[in-house]
């Protein structure tokens, strides 16, 4: 055990705090704006995939299969080390929200078009009865009820978009993977640094699924 | 783009293979017992597997591989790339897999457990010959889509050094510049190896509709 801790002591674990949660808050800005992208797109791509026009939802389907498709790690890396092949230099976090909101989107379509279909028909027929349009049909009658299905399931996406984050480890983002590693191979001390960003996704992401399935339980009935 | 790049790409799928089947066969059978904790009725078993799944899920798979293979490599012993990848994807199938056997054996009728019981079956048989089967029958479905994550996710083992097809694809990308088309083409490699398995579990699944009553 003590090769793994190299003497560390509980004042060095103490001096890594401020610089790990620091590179966090990348990781939390980079999270929340791909919240703040993909989910509205992720609505949209799902009306494309239940549009009934058949170009639409065939183009709709092709590129949130692709989207879901390839690894996020390897969207990234397309966005950031591809877009300089046309001339257009992006720095990393763009690139990093740009890859991983268009990740969420695919992803979330599914979910925001399964909470859709999951609104009885019978909903629909009355706001169509009561002369809605169909742009306040889907806002006053259809979304609210399709929200409130599909929120456990986006709210476990958001957290799987926060692990997601760490991927742009691989594109020499500042975040707290990084700035572990950059710890780890400056002291030798990888095992302690790493084991204290374990403990930080811990922290955040075990309340947050006990909280989603308690959600999910209170939704179901 | 020639010919040469699709080899030295192509020279990486063994290697995603190689993680992605290792891992997914670690889980196959460390979920199983780990399921079995989580479904005791010792409250005090239940909620330590109930931990030590939502623990292990939380963190993300590259914290998980450094942790392996710079933490626990560079300190106590030395250990390979390829390794250090099969321990974490092993460690993280586990876990999931173990909520799709939970899933699977929630969703056998408990009529089957007291129809076995009836016919005197003890409750290891009963759980043998009658649960346990279609248990894994439902899971099939879920296995897959696990599967085609996994496949996804064992791209970071490309970052302690795994030569798979995302290793391939940044080391070309690297000496040719011709991100968009490299990455482009990795990408959809990767859609290509998960197409098959998705046929595979669509078969499997309408194969053992027909064998196994559910």
């Amino acid at each position: 055990m003590s090769q793994l801790w190299l003497d560390t002591t509980w004042a060095d674990l103490a001096g890594w705090i401020i610089p790990l949660l620091k590179a966090s808050l990348i990781n939390i800005q980079v999270t929340l704006l791909t919240l703040l992208f993909g989910f509205p797109s992720g609505f949209f791509l799902a009306l494309g995939l239940r549009s009934g026009n058949t170009p639409l939802r065939v183009l709709t389907r092709a590129l949130v299969e692709m989207g879901r498709g390839a690894p996020a790690l390897v969207l990234i890396q397309f966005v950031y080390f591809g877009l300089p092949q046309v001339n257009l230099t992006i720095g990393s976090f763009a690139a990093a929200v740009f890859a991983i909101s268009v990740s969420c989107a695919c992803y979330t379509s599914e979910i925001f078009r399964s909470g859709l279909d999951a609104v009885p028909r019978g909903q629909k027929e009355s706001a169509h009865a009561l002369n809605f349009t169909t742009v306040d049909e889907m806002r006053f009658v259809v979304l609210p009820q399709a929200l409130r299905i599909s929120t456990p399931a986006l709210l476990g996406f958001a957290i799987l978009v926060l692990q997601g984050t760490t991927l742009c480890f691989t594109i020499a983002l500042p975040e707290i993977v990084a700035q572990a590693y950059e710890i780890g191979s400056t002291t030798f001390r990888y095992f302690p640094v790493l084991l204290m960003t374990a403990i930080f996704f811990v922290v955040v992401g075990v309340p947050a699924s006990f909280g989603i399935g308690w959600l999910e339980d209170k939704t179901k009935h | 783009m020639t010919l040469e790049t699709v080899f030295i790409l192509m020279g990486g799928v063994p290697y995603t293979l190689a993680v992605t089947c290792g891992a997914l066969f670690i889980g196959l059978i460390l979920g199983f017992p780990l399921m079995l904790l989580r479904m005791t009725r010792w409250p005090v078993a239940r909620g330590v597997a109930m931990l030590l799944i939502a623990v292990i899920r939380s963190v993300p798979p590259i914290v998980w591989l450094f942790l392996i293979f710079f933490g626990i490599g560079s300190g106590l012993f030395p250990i390979d790339p390829l390794s250090a990848a099969l321990v974490g994807f092993g460690l993280i199938a586990a876990v999931n897999l173990a909520e799709v056997y939970r899933a699977g054996m929630l969703a056998v009728h408990p009529g089957q457990a007291e129809a076995a019981a009836v016919l005197n079956m003890n409750r290891w048989h009963s759980f043998i010959d009658i649960i346990a089967p279609q248990m894994f029958r439902v899971s099939i479905p879920m296995i897959a889509t696990f599967a085609i994550g996994l496949l996804k996710d064992a791209a970071v083992a490309s970052t302690i050094g795994v030569t798979d097809l995302s290793y391939q694809g940044r080391y070309l990308t690297q000496i040719t510049y011709n991100g968009l088309t490299i990455m482009g083409l990795v990408g959809l490699i990767y859609i290509g190896i998960s197409l098959p398995i998705s046929w595979l579990a669509h078969a499997a699944n309408v194969h053992l509709k027909e064998r196994v009553a559910l």
